[in-house]
């Protein structure tokens, strides 16, 4: 079962792509981070909100999956760089295997990620998904 | 003090599963049901989707188009057959993903395909009484038809939101009326995977007793005549009842053909009538008048006048609309459709 | 830094080793190199076992203790240490640590991994706590994706391209047939890794490093004492340690593991000597890709030269610098905590001349242990 605490802690920042920015060097941090790898002390990370659009960096496609994903399979996983700046993992939708490229700018969607077996609590949280043209 | 539609926002998934590719696995007579039931395919949920995520996203297009801060939302009502959860709400997973939390109140509502008008009503009598400045009323639904059965034809996935206030809105209510009974047509047990249904019994007594006395009901309170609107919008399980029903009503094809979207997308259950308003919204100008009437089963009806306003104009544009979401779809057989919505037993 | 000699080795056989529990593993392959120093359990000052995840595995943690317990030799102090992947390497340089710093003269240093008590699919997600949990595997990414996604990247940017992965699985093979502890000592084509069943894209089967079961272990001693034991000692004369970004989406670039440069600049720094003089290598291969990342990282070849270089066959044995002759993780095998102190296992007996068959004429060799997608990197450098 997985932890509840955990899952419900990172909620705002799954569900919203709440981040952080960090008030004396600029950058802006996702996931969010307790200190600014920068500025260490000097530093003041305050609540951002990412606006949900990149592009792909690279990618892959998951053909042997973990348990809590293996009805999914196959399916695409890529990192994101948005375009504020910090580098995401995700897994891309509404996207063809053949489609998926580098470069191809997406955007965030609200999806179920896992859940914790039929009796437990459902994960929601981003995938994102190719730009409409 | 005017109340009315402050914005609102659609979601339809985009998965199509057609009638012939049911029929083929079932035995059915594809040709006969797409004549009797006037429909040609319905939408699918992906493996990842649900109705929260469909609410989600219809929500957040409808915060999009209101324009208007999520934290000022007072209530979201999420009405639906398919929470994700028997117990813990819909709602709360919709209000922290527009970022509405935390001072709000929030409940998830079941009335069959009704549960949204009534999200709907909750809010205008909270707004009026001055206790909300904005509430989100949704009705979403990931509907499940049993393998086999006829409803399994329409039973589809969709959801749309609609968010009530006084400031800027885009179409007054200028009234509305509701018709309920114990009707026992259509139902689902506790822990049952698959509702069941009167059959015919969910036509005559059930659906068009309802509708019917609801529409009268609030034509009478308003002083209206049919000819006073210029399109109306009924919930759509298939595509002959509503069409029957607008007939009895007294109304033309030209008020309710535009807000039939159900041969192409399915019967979205809650989402159903307030899909095809959002449908004849997207197109509509200034001064026209809808009427709007769902049915959910168990039974009764919500009935509504809405009078479009000059904001519309300004505010369109910016979200998908229904007819651009009825548009991206892609096919898919029935053993793909059985897998993703989860009919078959792992 | 001061040299440490080597002065026993000792391995079990890697592979799916379905009669043998973790306490036997690491007993076996202890007990192999105590007989190889030629010393007695009473000459030990302490123990150092790299394990990436007995708790996962086999529900079992302290593994301290329970070393120290099976193999005998409590009380003498006992630690666990765990970099996921690097474990073993990272064992290998407290050991270093702990004779230098004059607390102790002669250690033990083990690492071990049982994998095979679970199902696959367990195994996969236990491997992915490597990863960064919250943000990579629980939003569905795999290990096997992580380096999929660094592959892809790389033969974007330099044109390395499949048919160069390959090669990498290919050679590896090659080496393992000389290998008496390989877990796989049979030959492969590129066709057969081109055609084997995918795993995450671009990286199919036989990209990957199987999971095995398996322990290793050698002995050090400060230089003053190793003369009591053993004439010529090998020596560890490098050590060099590096931290990255848990997730590979934290780091700087997709396509040069910063861990390893960082890591190898201590290590050349340490032993005073440059990436051309090592001719022969124990490199962290758990996938393909991951070697051409190392031999660049490591400073072997440029960065983006990496799959040119395999497919110019200038890492077989005999090569510009010999990588890998142990059949690398591919071939011999990847009992993650043990990996590290193996590869030292293979880099002193190359230095000894006793490798046999797969003998490269050197004076330094190297090893590489990578923890996760890079978040870790350990290095050593070795001389006769």
């Amino acid at each position: 079962m997985s932890s509840i605490p955990r899952f419900w802690r990172s909620i705002r920042s799954r569900y919203n792509l709440i981040g952080k920015k960090c008030l004396t060097c600029g950058k802006v941090y996702f996931p969010p981070r307790t200190i600014c790898p920068n500025c260490r002390r000097k530093g003041k990370l305050t609540d951002y909100k990412l606006k949900g659009e990149g592009k792909i960096l690279t990618f892959t496609v998951i053909h042997v999956a973990p348990e809590d994903f293996k009805r999914q399979a196959p399916y695409i996983m890529a990192i994101v760089k948005l375009d504020e700046g910090p580098k995401i993992t995700t897994q891309i939708v509404n996207c063809k295997l053949e489609e998926i490229h580098i470069g191809m700018r997406v955007r965030a969607v609200f999806r179920r990620i896992k859940e914790d077996g039929s009796s437990g609590i459902i994960h929601y949280g981003y995938k994102f998904e190719p730009c409409k043209a | 003090m005017k109340i009315g539609i402050v914005g609102y926002g659609v979601y339809i998934p985009k998965y199509r599963i057609k009638v012939e590719e049911i029929a083929r696995v079932w035995g059915g007579n594809a040709e006969v049901i797409k004549r009797s039931l006037k429909i040609s395919e319905k939408a699918v949920p992906d493996f990842d989707e649900d109705t929260a995520t469909i609410a989600v996203e219809a929500a957040r297009n409808a915060v999009k188009y209101a324009g208007i801060n999520a934290k000022d939302i007072g209530a979201i009502y999420v009405g639906s057959e398919s929470h994700p959860y028997a117990v813990k709400p819909t709602g709360t997973i919709v209000a922290e993903a527009i970022g509405a939390t935390p001072e709000l109140t929030v409940a998830d509502y079941e009335f069959a395909c009704k549960a949204g008008t009534a999200a709907i009503q909750t809010c205008m009598g909270l707004v009026k009484a001055g206790l909300i400045g904005y509430g989100l009323a949704i009705g979403a639904d990931t509907a499940q038809g049993a393998p086999g059965d006829p409803l399994e034809y329409t039973a589809a996935a969709g959801g749309a939101a609609y968010i009530i206030g006084k400031k800027e809105i885009i179409g007054e209510i200028e009234g509305t009326y509701s018709y309920t009974t114990d009707t026992p047509d259509f139902w689902r047990r506790e822990g049952e995977a698959y509702p069941r249904h009167g059959g015919r019994f969910t036509g005559v007594p059930a659906y068009f007793k309802h509708i019917y006395n609801a529409s009268i009901g609030l034509m009478q309170k308003l002083g209206l005549e049919p000819n006073d609107f210029d399109k109306v919008v009924f919930h759509q399980p298939n595509g002959k009842f509503p069409r029957e029903i607008a007939k009895k009503l007294g109304f033309n094809p030209e008020q309710y053909e535009e807000g039939i979207i159900v041969d192409k997308i399915g019967n979205t259950y809650s989402g159903s009538s307030l899909l095809g308003l959002a449908r004849v919204l997207d197109t509509a100008s200034p001064g026209e008048r809808i009427l709007i009437t769902s049915f959910g089963s168990g039974a009764g009806s919500d009935s509504f006048s809405i009078l479009v306003k000059k904001e519309i104009e300004r505010k369109r544009g910016d979200t998908p609309t229904v007819e651009e979401y009825i548009s991206s779809r892609e096919y898919i057989d029935y053993a793909i459709y059985a897998k993703l919505k989860k009919k078959i037993k792992v | 830094m001061e040299k440490v000699a080597v002065i026993g080795i000792g391995l079990t056989k890697f592979g799916e080793l379905w009669e043998s529990s973790f306490s036997q593993l690491f007993v076996e392959a202890g007990t192999k190199a105590i007989e190889d120093a030629g010393i007695d359990g009473k000459d030990i000052d302490a123990i150092f076992v790299g394990n990436m995840s007995g708790g996962r595995f086999i529900e079992q943690e302290h593994i301290s203790s329970l070393i120290a317990d099976y193999a005998g030799l409590t009380p003498l102090p006992s630690t666990r240490v765990e970099a996921a992947c690097a474990s073993g390497g990272l064992a290998i340089r407290h050991g270093i640590m702990g004779i230098l710093s004059g607390f102790y003269d002669i250690v033990v240093v083990g690492g071990v991994e049982k994998m095979t008590d679970v199902l696959t699919e367990r195994t996969t997600q236990i491997l992915a706590t490597a990863a960064e949990q919250e943000w990579e595997a629980n939003l569905g990414m795999t290990f096997p994706g992580l380096y999929a996604m660094m592959a892809r990247r790389h033969m974007h940017k330099y044109g390395t391209t499949r048919e160069q992965l390959a090669m990498v699985s290919v050679k590896n093979h090659r080496n393992a047939v000389h290998n008496p502890y390989a877990q796989f000592r049979f030959e492969i084509s590129v066709d057969k890794v081109l055609n084997s069943p995918m795993v995450a894209d671009p990286l199919r089967l036989l990209d990957c490093s199987p999971i095995s079961d398996g322990a290793a272990c050698i002995i050090l001693a400060s230089k003053e004492k190793a003369k009591e034991f053993v004439d010529n000692p090998i020596y560890i004369i490098g050590s060099g340690q590096a931290s990255s970004s848990i997730s590979l989406h934290g780091r700087e670039k997709l396509t040069v593991m910063d861990s390893t440069v960082n890591a190898a600049r201590e290590a050349y720094k340490r032993a005073k000597i440059e990436p051309k003089q090592i001719k022969v290598a124990e490199v962290h291969d758990c996938f393909t890709i991951a070697e051409i990342l190392a031999i660049e990282g490591l400073g072997f070849f440029k960065v983006g030269e990496g799959g040119k270089a395999t497919e110019e066959g200038e890492t077989e044995i005999g090569g510009k610098v010999s990588v890998n002759t142990s059949g690398g993780l591919k071939a011999k095998g990847h009992p993650v905590g043990a990996t590290g102190v193996a590869q030292a296992v293979e880099i002193t007996l190359q230095l000894r001349g006793e490798a046999e068959k797969r003998q490269v004429d050197a004076d330094f060799g190297l090893s590489h242990n990578v923890g996760g997608s890079g978040g870790t990197a350990v290095v050593h450098i070795f001389s006769k």
